[in-house]
């Protein structure tokens, strides 16, 4: 077996890349193929039907389900204010009358003489998609969204948490290896900062408070994203947290450098525009967060990483005991050997750039780009 | 039944489809060989039988013998080519998804959840009158599941209409769509009050695929899934399997329907239990979640625990059990810090494996915790019918027996058997059977086995053809011994004797707190006499002498006074030297003797 997994992250200063945009349920698309579009720009709109609500009517005027419909004031498709009588009932000789007032505002939907209720439905909400990257339609997907497609850079992280947002890339650190703290966070408002190895509770909690849209580093201590989300995650699928700051991590987490080629692409990005999403999944169906700058150099297929395990393969370890360290494959003995758990395992010789020759997994091998 | 010498079983699971060949020579099937391959339901094949044709392809350049004729599997021997039965489960795809409905949580809508997880289904959600939710919010959350089917429930007969159409209506408002397959009606199986039947389907109309069953639960303390069951898994083969790619094309070359993967877990558990005269419990821990099934008093019950497993979903067992409650099991000190951020790279990286004994012992302590969290989550639902008002007599006042008691009771379980990689690949089986111990805490005498290679799903499609082929082959071929625990249960007392024991020719004493091993061999038995300590039961009841075979393995005979529950002292370092004493005392510590 020659083949290792690895994630399969690209980083690509030039590259094609198209975004499938789609509402959550079918609306109206308002571009139209080849036109060019913004990235902060609506390109398609859906009316989100409003919340339904289910008024035990028959019950609450005390009469039989099939008798319902004789007392109501109002009729199916009649909007309704919330307080407004919408049933009443004659009483005796005037007398002892029920009344049912609607809970909510909305329209009335559905009254059934099976159980007797009346469901009324919020007024619906709008739904907007947006361009999210500046670029051209390359198609439309009618009734549900288009396909934008853009010339630029892109760099796959590992993990995130947070939704799309767009600003501009502020580099804060020095280099690939410095952590960022509370006092390196200045001048950052709408913008999305570009950090080393990593960045401590209080940076990012400061980036965050200061307005910061995103933050894009190495790694960070699992602590400090709980301290930033405010508690533990459990599955790997995110996106959704109601967080003020999308947070992108490069390589994971703990203490680590940034890789070199990410770190050099971004910090040749600095003051451009980014769209970014920090919506993870790492079972099947695999989504990594992007940071996206569009309008960068000219055409190229975006080329997936090597993901072949070779001899003289740049490789990172994601594993312990050299957790983060990079080198070159020396070799790939084919018999299983034995390793300090007692499983007999496929491994992989590594020259590591400190020098040291070890022993690996080749599971615990990720090939990268350089 | 039919005459068979040769069988090909295979499993498609989502990633990976498996193969089997049993053989019966002189009278006894045994396991020949297995192969396996890429699961084949997925673009660019879109064809499961693909994968199905590669892995018996490796099955025949195992053995030597030919089962592919014409680019398809050959039942019953043709010319040359071909086994005398094929069969097949499967769980690609993601498996068959389903909501349920109840009137009460607790009540129908449990009973519901048992007879859906016990035809193999993974239950997205359950909605009940008493689920806590404003209708809006149940309407929203069936609009955003796509299930595959929804069985309904709820009234007992004679009892509640009025919420069975509440309930009915609320579908109708949220038309859910299936997951498979836009252009087919969603099956709704409808196996609650037969008074509501009439006025469910009117509410219900054709905007869905109403298949009307017995009552689910006719009476408070009657419960009736076998017809639910039924209805699912029928309906599993003609809808959901049969929008899945290729699927159409299997099910012509099975000598028998094709079984959902963990209903066939079920049927060979539930042979096991049967054959075997014990309770039985199983268990396969995943990336993503931990499946368990058990047989207690003859009742089978299925759990999956979604999201506990030890990559995909390791950071909800940290969230779940805490970081101490993982770095209690470990014999080195380890930060809270180091803990967290290695547990959440396993997480981004689920590939990875241990290199460290440091990291092993890290990921057999998640194991732990994932496997006890998963055994309370399945003594929740493997429990007598709730709502039942029972008679009760001076014994039960005395062993405080309740309605809606759990019916997992570790002192009459007889078998406990482990799959997941972390169980069936450890380094070490004495670690397997330390993990079991550990996590399930089992009382009395109880074997302890592994599944190495999975091969339960094909054995259970097998013992609906063939339950004493699929009975011998679990017993010689599937199963791998890992030996016996014997674990007195009662109040100890510190440092006194809690069990006299002889085992073959040894014999000798227990005290409480400590854990012994008795070497005994894989495949041998010997007879142990085993008398507890006043007021203490090891099997035979409190202070009752059990006699009987115990079985040995790798672990051998594991002779546990720590007492149940299992409690692991305060003090750290105390903790940590009682830790390593114990997996040196199994011959589980990684470097130490065997």
């Amino acid at each position: 077996m020659g083949v290792a997994y690895t994630p399969g992250l690209r980083v690509a200063a030039r590259a094609l890349i198209r975004q499938e945009r789609r509402l959550p349920l079918r609306g109206e698309v308002l571009v139209a193929q080849g036109q060019s579009v913004e990235a902060e720009q609506v390109i398609a709109r859906a009316e989100m039907p409003g919340n339904l609500h289910t008024v035990r009517a028959a019950q609450m005027l005390h009469v039989e389900p099939q008798e319902l419909e004789a007392h109501l004031l109002k009729h199916l498709g009649e909007t309704v204010e919330a307080g407004e009588i919408i049933a009443q009932t004659k009483g005796l000789w005037g007398l002892f009358k029920s009344e049912l007032r609607a809970p909510i505002s909305g329209t009335l939907e559905e009254v059934s003489v099976a159980s007797g209720h009346v469901r009324i439905r919020e007024v619906p909400r709008h739904i907007e998609v947006r361009a999210h990257i500046a670029g051209r339609v390359a198609e439309v997907i009618e009734g549900e969204g288009a396909v934008i497609e853009a010339q630029g850079s892109l760099v796959q992280g590992i993990f995130g948490v947070g939704g799309e947002r767009r600003g501009r890339l502020r580099v804060l650190a020095g280099g690939p290896d410095d952590i960022l703290h509370r006092d390196d966070i200045t001048d950052c408002e709408g913008g999305v900062i570009v950090g080393g190895a990593g960045a401590d509770s209080g940076a990012i909690r400061a980036a965050a408070q200061a307005g910061a849209v995103g933050m894009v580093v190495a790694a960070v201590r699992d602590q400090a994203l709980r301290d930033y989300v405010g508690f533990d995650i459990g599955v790997a699928i995110t996106g959704q947290e109601p967080v003020p700051m999308t947070l992108i991590l490069t390589e994971g987490f703990g203490e680590l450098p940034m890789a070199g080629r990410t770190w050099d692409l971004l910090r040749s990005l600095e003051g451009q525009l980014a769209s970014i999403d920090g919506a993870t999944q790492i079972r099947a169906g695999v989504i990594r967060p992007e940071v996206i700058v569009t309008g960068q150099g000219a055409e190229e297929e975006v080329a997936e990483p090597e993901q072949i395990l070779q001899v003289g393969s740049r490789v990172r370890v994601i594993r312990a005991p050299h957790f983060g360290a990079l080198g070159h494959v020396a070799a790939l003995p084919a018999e299983l050997t034995e390793i300090e758990t007692e499983s007999a395992v496929r491994i992989a010789l590594v020259g590591l750039d400190s020098g040291d020759e070890v022993r690996v997994p080749r599971a615990n091998l990720e090939t990268i780009q350089e | 039944m039919p005459d068979a010498s040769q069988i090909v079983a295979t499993d498609c699971g989502s990633t990976t489809t498996k193969a089997i060949l049993i053989e019966r020579r002189n009278g006894e099937y045994r396991l020949q060989g297995r192969g396996e391959a890429p699961t084949t339901v997925e673009a660019p094949f879109d064809d499961v039988t693909v994968g199905v044709l590669n892995a018996v392809g490796e099955l025949e350049e195992l053995t030597g013998q030919r089962f592919i004729g014409e680019s398809r599997l050959r039942t019953p021997v043709a010319g040359e080519a071909g086994a005398d039965l094929y069969l097949s489960t499967s769980s690609a795809g993601g498996g068959l998804q389903m909501l349920v409905t109840g009137v009460v949580k607790t009540m129908t809508a449990e009973s519901a959840q048992r007879a859906a997880l016990g035809a193999g289904a993974i239950v997205i959600d359950v909605i009940a009158v008493d689920d806590g939710r404003e209708d809006h919010e149940r309407v929203g959350r069936i609009r955003s599941i796509r299930p595959d089917m929804i069985l309904m429930s709820g009234g007992t007969e004679g009892g509640t209409v009025q919420h069975l159409l509440d309930t009915a209506e609320l579908l109708v408002a949220a038309a859910p769509r299936p997951r498979l397959g836009r252009d087919f009606r969603l099956p709704v199986i409808y196996a609650g009050n037969s008074d509501a039947r009439a006025q469910v389907g009117e509410v219900l109309g054709d905007r869905v695929d109403l298949i009307v069953e017995e009552n689910l639960r006719p009476q408070l303390d009657l419960e009736n899934l076998g017809p639910a069951r039924e209805a699912i898994h029928r309906l599993f083969l003609e809808h959901v399997m049969a929008q899945a790619p290729g699927y159409d094309k299997l099910l012509t070359w099975t000598s028998s329907p094709v079984m959902s993967t963990p209903r066939a877990v079920g049927e060979m558990v539930q042979l096991a239990a049967q054959t075997e005269q014990t309770d039985v419990l199983a268990v396969d821990i995943g990336g993503a979640t931990t499946d368990i099934f058990s047989v207690f008093g003859g009742q089978f019950n299925r759990t999956v625990s979604a999201n506990l497993g030890m990559s995909y979903s390791v950071g909800n067992v940290l969230a779940e059990a805490g970081a101490d409650g993982i770095r209690r099991w470990l014999a080195m000190p380890l930060d809270e810090d180091a803990l967290r951020n290695r547990l959440r790279n396993k997480m981004i990286r689920p590939t990875t494996i241990p290199q460290t004994r440091d990291d092993l012992l890290i990921e057999q302590a998640v194991a732990r915790e994932a496997l006890r969290l998963a055994l309370a989550h399945h003594g929740a639902l493997a429990s007598g019918l709730k709502g039942v008002a029972q008679a009760r007599t001076m014994a039960d006042l005395f062993t405080q027996a309740s309605a809606g008691e759990t019916l997992v009771d570790m002192m009459s379980l007889g078998l406990i058997i482990g799959s997941g990689g972390i169980l069936s690949h450890a380094p070490r089986r004495q670690q397997a059977a330390l993990m079991l111990i550990d996590a399930f805490e089992p009382q009395g005498v109880t074997r302890l086995a592994v599944d190495s290679i999975f091969m339960m799903p094909q054995l259970g499609v097998l013992a609906s053809v063939l339950p004493e082929a699929a009975m011998a082959v679990f017993e010689r071929d599937c199963l791998v011994p890992l030996g016996t625990v014997i674990a007195p249960a009662g109040r100890f007392r510190d440092g006194s004797v809690v069990l006299e024991w002889q085992v073959g020719d040894e014999r000798g004493q227990l005290r409480a707190g400590e854990f012994q091993r008795l070497p005994l061999l894989p495949g041998q038995r010997t007879q142990a006499e085993l008398s507890p300590g006043r007021g203490i039961d090891v099997g035979a009841g409190r202070g009752r002498m059990w006699s009987g075979q115990v079985e040995g393995g790798p672990a051998g005979v594991i002779l546990d006074g720590r007492g149940r529950p299992l409690r692991l002292p305060d003090d750290d370092s105390e903790r940590r030297k009682k830790l390593a004493e114990w997996m040196a005392s199994a011959g589980a510590a990684p470097g130490g003797p065997q």
